[in-house]
């Protein structure tokens, strides 16, 4: 492994008040690097990748992205978080803005690119998920697995080190659940650093390099797709396992 | 609009036992009344004969009669399409209120010298003290919604003495406070800057926690995907969060705005010569009240029907993100 790590934590813990919600979390992220994280509802898995973007403030450990220590002190959050994009699971465009305008807002007003350029970057990025014909409407008149594409090319705009993702199919109606997928897997083959927290089985075979399990805050399992489903070694991945691919 | 119904139900005003009723009650209501002295039963003359010695069949006849044009009247309203339906009636409401103001035979030629002066000082000062209020408590509002949503105990503290204190007190004393109360303090301060002060203190205070309301009512969601995408607090507020409150903050300032524009006439009483008290100072002379009162009450109702019509307006605008 010698591509340069984009995010490292290393022995991290976090509290809500009283409840233990990360304990002793080390993870490591190359460049190019895919990575899955499943687990039941409830391990940890938002609150883990909204700590590499500071979304969430970590108490004890490490982090580091892209060789930025993050802290309650830091100065140049902003800087960072620009560097990392983030896909939700309920979108959060901005409604009152157009597709096109939610995808100019971020390096207009963080990068301070131009508005020519920002307009070209938006619709490459745009055709990049096939949808640069909706530039102009507002993302109320789209279907749910279009704002979704359009969430994702509004954080590629911002030209992110790192994706990651929030259970971006979880909102969605099955039959839109692929073309998301779809233009999640051309960005891994892009070459895209990504971090997707999905309980999408199939994506994670295809695509990822390595696919983390979580329970109870913890990292139970962390293994390349062919041994994660081929011979879990936990308990309780076993029985995650066979819950979610019962159907 | 509530939701419609795609049913389609029978027209209330149509319905028969809506109609006797409306009937009977008309009926009923002007037969307690007497009308024996009014030009009304003049024109019912060739039926009642004189009417002051009408007597019972007198009464019962005219208010038949007003019963009748009456609910003729809104039943034949019913078959309109909606848009002449809200017309006339307005138009029918705007009648009576003109007739009632008839009865006080007011003199036009002395409204008519005295309009112009009316409108180019009182209006004029009304309008401007208004309009700088506005724009101050807004200002304040924004500021004082953000210090209330804040985690800076100082900030949340005086923020929320200030709206307390500025709600508390009636907007009068506040008027006479700072008029009367700052020179105490060694400034000296003209009546028109002390009313606006107070106007607009006191509005802020209202507003702060129309716009407080507005900002916590979007989600949070907007939060976390402007500052995930490195927006600042400052960047985040003014270019996603206000914008996308601005529709929920809109109805009730624009009501704030029209109470504003009247209760403006509250700064009458340390001497601004606006509207207010215009209209009381310039009848007095000759004792011609009511003429200017209801010249003025007329303006002021002008003025805030313009408020509405361009609230409705940014509401509109507004409403264009939200339909499919
Ligand atoms: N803001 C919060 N305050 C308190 N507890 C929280 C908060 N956010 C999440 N939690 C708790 O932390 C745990 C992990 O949550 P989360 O990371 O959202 O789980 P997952 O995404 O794996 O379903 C849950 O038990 C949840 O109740
Ligand atoms: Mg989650």
């Amino acid at each position: 492994m010698s591509a340069p790590a984009i995010i490292e934590a290393k022995a991290v813990s976090k509290w809500y008040g009283q409840f233990h919600a990360l304990k002793d979390i080390n993870l490591t992220v190359r460049r190019g690097e895919r990575i899955v994280i499943c687990g039941p509802s409830g391990s940890g898995k938002s609150t883990l990748i909204r700590c590499f973007n500071r979304l969430e403030a970590h108490q004890e450990g490490d982090i580091v992205v892209s060789g930025v220590a993050l802290h309650g002190k830091m100065t140049n959050v902003a800087a960072v978080r620009s560097n990392v994009g983030m896909v939700f699971q309920h979108f959060n465009l901005f409604p009152h803005m157009t597709v096109l305008m939610n995808c100019m807002a971020g390096p207009m007003w963080v990068k301070g690119v131009s508005e020519k350029e920002a307009r070209k970057t938006a619709l490459t990025f745009l055709e990049r998920v096939r949808i640069p014909e909706q530039a102009n409407k507002f993302p109320i008149q789209l279907s749910g697995g279009q704002q979704q594409r359009v969430a994702i090319a509004r954080s590629l705009c911002m030209k992110p080190d790192v994706m990651l993702f929030d259970e971006p199919t979880s909102a969605l109606d099955p039959e839109m659940v692929s073309e998301v997928l779809e233009t999640m897997t051309g960005l891994a083959r892009d070459g895209m650093t990504m971090v997707c927290v999905t309980h999408e089985m199939g994506f994670a075979r295809a695509v990822a390099d390595r696919v983390i399990f979580m329970d109870a805050g913890q990292i139970v399992e962390e293994g390349t797709p062919d041994a994660f489903f081929g011979h879990p070694r936990h308990d309780r991945t076993k029985l995650f396992l066979s819950q979610i691919l019962k159907h | 609009m509530l939701y419609p119904d795609t049913v389609e139900a029978e027209i209330l005003v149509h319905k028969p036992w809506f109609v006797a009723t409306m009937f009977g009650v008309v009926l009923l209501l002007f037969m307690a009344f007497n009308m024996s002295g009014t030009s009304f039963a003049e024109l019912m003359r060739p039926v009642i004969g004189e009417p002051s010695v009408s007597g019972l069949y007198g009464r019962f006849a005219i208010a038949f009669v007003i019963a009748v044009i009456f609910t003729l009247n809104v039943v034949l309203i019913g078959f309109a399409p909606l848009k002449f339906q809200i017309g006339i009636v307005w138009l029918e409401l705007l009648l009576l209120f003109i007739a009632f103001f008839e009865t006080f035979h007011l003199s036009l030629p002395f409204i008519r010298e005295k309009l112009p002066f009316l409108i180019s000082q009182g209006v004029v000062t009304t309008l401007y003290v208004s309009a700088i209020s506005i724009v101050i408590a807004s200002v304040i509002a924004v500021a004082g919604a953000v210090a209330k949503l804040s985690s800076n105990g100082f900030a949340y503290a005086i923020a929320s003495f200030y709206t307390s204190f500025f709600r508390g007190l009636p907007l009068l004393m506040q008027v006479y406070l700072i008029y009367l109360g700052l020179p105490q303090l060694g400034f000296v301060i003209n009546a028109v800057p002390a009313g606006i002060l107070a106007l607009s203190l006191c509005y802020g205070a209202y507003m702060t926690e129309i716009f407080r309301s507005g900002i916590q009512s979007i989600d949070r969601g907007q939060w976390e995907a402007s500052r995930s995408m490195g927006f600042g607090f400052a960047l985040t507020m003014r270019r996603i969060i206000l914008p996308q409150a601005l529709p929920v903050i809109i109805p009730p300032t624009g009501n704030q705005f029209i109470s504003m524009l009247k209760d403006s006439s509250l700064v009458s009483v340390i001497g601004v010569w606006e509207l207010m008290f215009l209209a009381r100072t310039l009848g007095q002379k000759t004792f011609q009240h009511m003429e200017m009162l209801i010249s003025a009450a007329m303006i002021y109702w002008m003025l805030s029907i313009c408020l509405e019509l361009i609230q409705s307006r940014i509401e509109r605008h507004y409403h264009r993100s939200k339909v499919r």
